[in-house]
């Protein structure tokens, strides 16, 4: 045999080798989350965190995000959209993951903001500004606050509600869960405990509509 | 040297080549697997480790066809990086270098290790290993070479 044959032969047999691992690990992947997910259920949601649309609903989408993150700023329409699309049936939870550089604090007064009932106003005016406050993909925590500062909200409770430990406990627990989960990026959802297969809004719609169709 | 001893001397110095060649390029698309596959996040030493580990695919490929000793000298200088870093990365692992000289970003600490068999072959063995046997056979082409 001549060398080029050998070489050409030889890359054939790595390309092949290293696709058929891929459709090996993804098949082996798909089984072990369908084995993992009544497992997750018991640590993907928490008690008290926040949520929009009814909370009888029987599918719940679970969230972790990073305030500093573009992506999540992206999906927020989408997810709202299939609360409204499954009216009574979806609700969205939403899990701190301080991913970025500063985000731990910025984490933080999104929990204070929800102890006070805004955290949804607070989510949104951070995802739309977040150009005056994300340097560099460095969260600014005094920027965010001051950002925050001009919704409608008690300002010193918000100082305050930010340093207590209960809060910092409460982002413990959420970057807890989310490394027990494997969240490496944001955002990441779970429909009922199960992960999104591949990312991506279609396979989100996909996913929450399995759900229903189960739940109802 | 006989016509034929030089022919068959070209030919085990190519196959020392192509010998490398297949490691960097097992090494490139199982980096690849890790990573894009499986998930597994990557740190900024990975990434450079992956800047001298690439090139050498198409380096070594292009001095195999047509045969050219000369893609020695190319690809020895990448992998004398690669293998540094390599090195660096290793004795973080193990400790030698302590946490707080790290260069690493947030999030994914480059002493953290995701892979391990027999408790010690990790993604970073892996790549200080690879990089020594490159060394190692790019050093016996140049030494058959110029002999």
């Amino acid at each position: 045999m001549n060398q080029k044959t050998i070489f050409i032969a030889v890359t054939g047999i790595l390309l092949l080798a290293f696709f058929m691992a891929t459709m090996i690990y993804r098949n082996h992947q798909s089984s072990v989350h369908d084995g993992a997910t009544s497992q997750n259920q018991a640590i993907v949601e928490r008690q008290g965190a926040a949520t929009k649309g009814p909370a009888d609903a029987r599918v719940t989408i679970v969230e972790f995000l990073d305030p500093a993150c573009g992506t999540c700023r992206d999906f927020l329409p989408y997810v709202k959209q299939l609360i409204s699309q499954y009216p009574g049936k979806v609700r969205v939870m939403v899990r701190y993951a301080p991913l970025h550089p500063g985000s731990d604090q910025v984490v933080k007064m999104l929990e204070a903001a929800h102890q006070q009932g805004k955290f949804w106003p607070a989510l949104e005016i951070l995802f739309n500004n977040q150009d005056r406050w994300i340097v560099n993909h460095n969260s600014q925590p005094m920027r965010a606050l001051n950002i925050l500062n001009s919704l409608d909200i008690d300002q010193e409770k918000l100082a305050a509600d930010m340093s207590r430990p209960e809060i910092a406990q409460i982002i413990q627990q959420d970057v807890q869960d989310g490394q027990a989960l494997n969240v490496r990026a944001t955002p990441e959802f779970f429909v009922n405990g199960r992960p999104l297969p591949s990312f991506g809004i279609a396979q989100l719609n996909q996913l929450v509509e399995e759900a229903v169709n189960k739940a109802y | 040297m006989s016509k034929t001893d030089l022919a068959q001397k070209t030919r085990t110095v190519w196959s020392l080549l192509f010998a490398a060649w297949i490691l960097v390029t097992i090494a490139t698309l199982g980096s690849l697997f890790f990573s894009e596959v499986m998930g597994i996040p990557v740190c900024e030493l990975c990434w450079y480790q992956r800047v001298a580990m690439y090139p050498l695919v198409i380096i070594l490929a292009l001095g195999l066809f047509p045969y050219d000793p000369g893609v020695v000298r190319y690809a020895a200088a990448l992998a004398s990086v690669g293998w540094l870093i390599a090195l660096y990365q290793v004795l973080l692992v193990i400790g030698i270098i302590p946490e707080s000289a790290q260069p690493c970003v947030q999030g994914i600490p480059c002493s953290e290790t995701h892979i391990s068999l027999l408790g010690f072959l990790n993604i970073p063995t892996f790549s200080f290993l690879t990089f020594t046997l490159i060394g190692i056979l790019l050093f016996y082409t140049h030494k058959m070479e110029s002999s």
